[in-house]
């Protein structure tokens, strides 16, 4: 079975934040996203508080290098400092490269 | 003590005591719109026999109520107890803002004790939800470079839920009036203490689960929580009083003012002001006013506006 290579970028953050970075995600090229309702806790970058379980969701985003970047790096300017998010990115591979 | 009020406290201690009870989201969710569309639907239907002119100026004073309240908390947020502008300002809006359950208790409370009340007052929460939230967020903005997302965050407040659903039960109940609304008159009117009760059960779980974040913030919201609100409920009191509201009428304005929000204002602030922080202005609202209104508040607001209407 032939798989191509394309990045996974997931986004796990406050669920305030859902209808907004959906917008900023498909303006910067991905063509689709899956959301689910996770919780967690964890430190908030350098504020004391830490959150503990509190509604958030996990954003996950197929697509190919640069569009990775652009919303990696997008996320980290616009959302990081104020709200909680975390950020990773691994590679996957798919069949139907076209659709990512 | 009202049984609302115990299965308030029965949630606390379940989560004090680190039971894992826990209602089901749904379950939640499904009942605080319950609650929303009962008290809506009640006032609406109350509202359809009251001529709209003589409301006008009640409806008035309410809404510069609303605006005033975050304008008082302000400056003791941001000097008394050192808070940066945008967390004073958060905070400013919750307590600008109201809790509908609060209200639901007060409104039990009244029954419970015979006392009579304008069955309209549903209006006033609507009202008085959106004046507080938008004050604190021009507090947040004075001076700041950050532009807000007006757009999206009118659409979050306007169009939340709380506001959609009491706003629609009004309306609803407004047009059909209280004979079209007989066959659901059972579901809406006659379950809504065992609903209510409910409710308060998981409503004691969260809140004692803000208990962690208070050890953090410390003593002083610990007294903003209590102290201002008994102050705004004086104020809600008077106002209630110079629109000619009765001493019911008088007791849930006054509990509205002291009451802060939860629901509506942290998810305004999320987007509006987002360098403050929640677990501050939760754990003031939820972790201090809302379990001192429902168990200390009502009553005492019932004894104090009772000697302001010289009762």
């Amino acid at each position: 079975m032939q798989t191509h290579p394309k990045k996974l970028i997931v986004i796990i953050t406050e669920s305030a934040l859902e209808s907004l970075l959906v917008k900023d995600i498909l303006a910067l090229g991905a063509h689709g996203y899956t959301i689910c309702d996770v919780r967690g806790g964890g430190r908030h970058g350098a504020r004391e508080a830490a959150w503990e379980a509190d509604r958030n969701i996990r954003v996950e985003v197929i697509c190919d290098d640069p569009t990775s970047n652009a919303i990696a790096e997008h996320v980290r300017q616009k959302y990081s400092l104020n709200y909680a998010t975390t950020l990773f990115v691994t590679d996957v591979g798919v069949l139907r490269p076209e659709k990512f | 003590m009202d049984p609302v009020v115990l299965f308030f406290l029965l949630g606390v201690i379940a989560r004090l005591a680190r039971s894992d009870l826990r209602l089901p989201e749904a379950m939640y969710e499904g009942l605080s719109i319950y609650l929303l569309l009962a008290i809506g639907l009640k006032g609406g239907v109350e509202l359809a026999k009251h001529p709209i002119g003589p409301l006008l100026p009640q409806v008035g004073g309410v809404i510069v109520l609303g605006a005033v309240l975050p304008l008082l908390a302000f400056p003791v947020l941001r000097y008394v107890g050192r808070f940066n502008r945008f967390d004073a300002a958060s905070v400013a809006a919750h307590y600008g803002s109201v809790s509908m359950v609060t209200f639901a208790v007060a409104m039990a409370y009244l029954l419970e004790r015979g006392i009579s009340h304008e069955q309209y007052m549903p209006l006033f929460v609507v009202l008085l939800e959106v004046p507080g939230i938008v004050v604190g967020i021009l507090l947040a903005k004075l001076g700041a470079e950050r532009r807000v997302e007006w757009g999206a965050l009118a659409h979050e407040v306007l169009f939340g839920r709380s506001i959609v659903l009491l706003t629609g039960g009004l309306l609803i109940g407004w047009i059909s009036g209280p004979e079209a609304l007989a066959p659901q008159a059972k579901l809406f009117f006659e379950l809504f203490k065992a609903v209510l009760a409910l409710f308060m059960l998981e409503m004691g779980l969260v809140a004692a689960g803000r208990i962690r974040d208070l050890r953090k913030t410390g003593l002083f919201l610990l007294g903003f929580g209590t102290v201002v609100p008994i102050v705004f409920a004086a104020i809600g009191g008077l106002v209630a009083h110079a629109i000619g509201l009765s001493l019911g009428g008088a007791i849930l304005l006054g509990t509205l003012a002291a009451s802060a929000s939860y629901i509506a204002a942290p998810a305004a602030m999320r987007i509006a002001v987002p360098e403050a922080n929640p677990s501050l202005s939760l754990a003031a609202s939820l972790g201090v006013t809302f379990p001192f209104n429902v168990l200390a508040g009502i009553p005492l607001y019932h004894r104090l506006l009772s000697w302001l209407y010289g009762v």
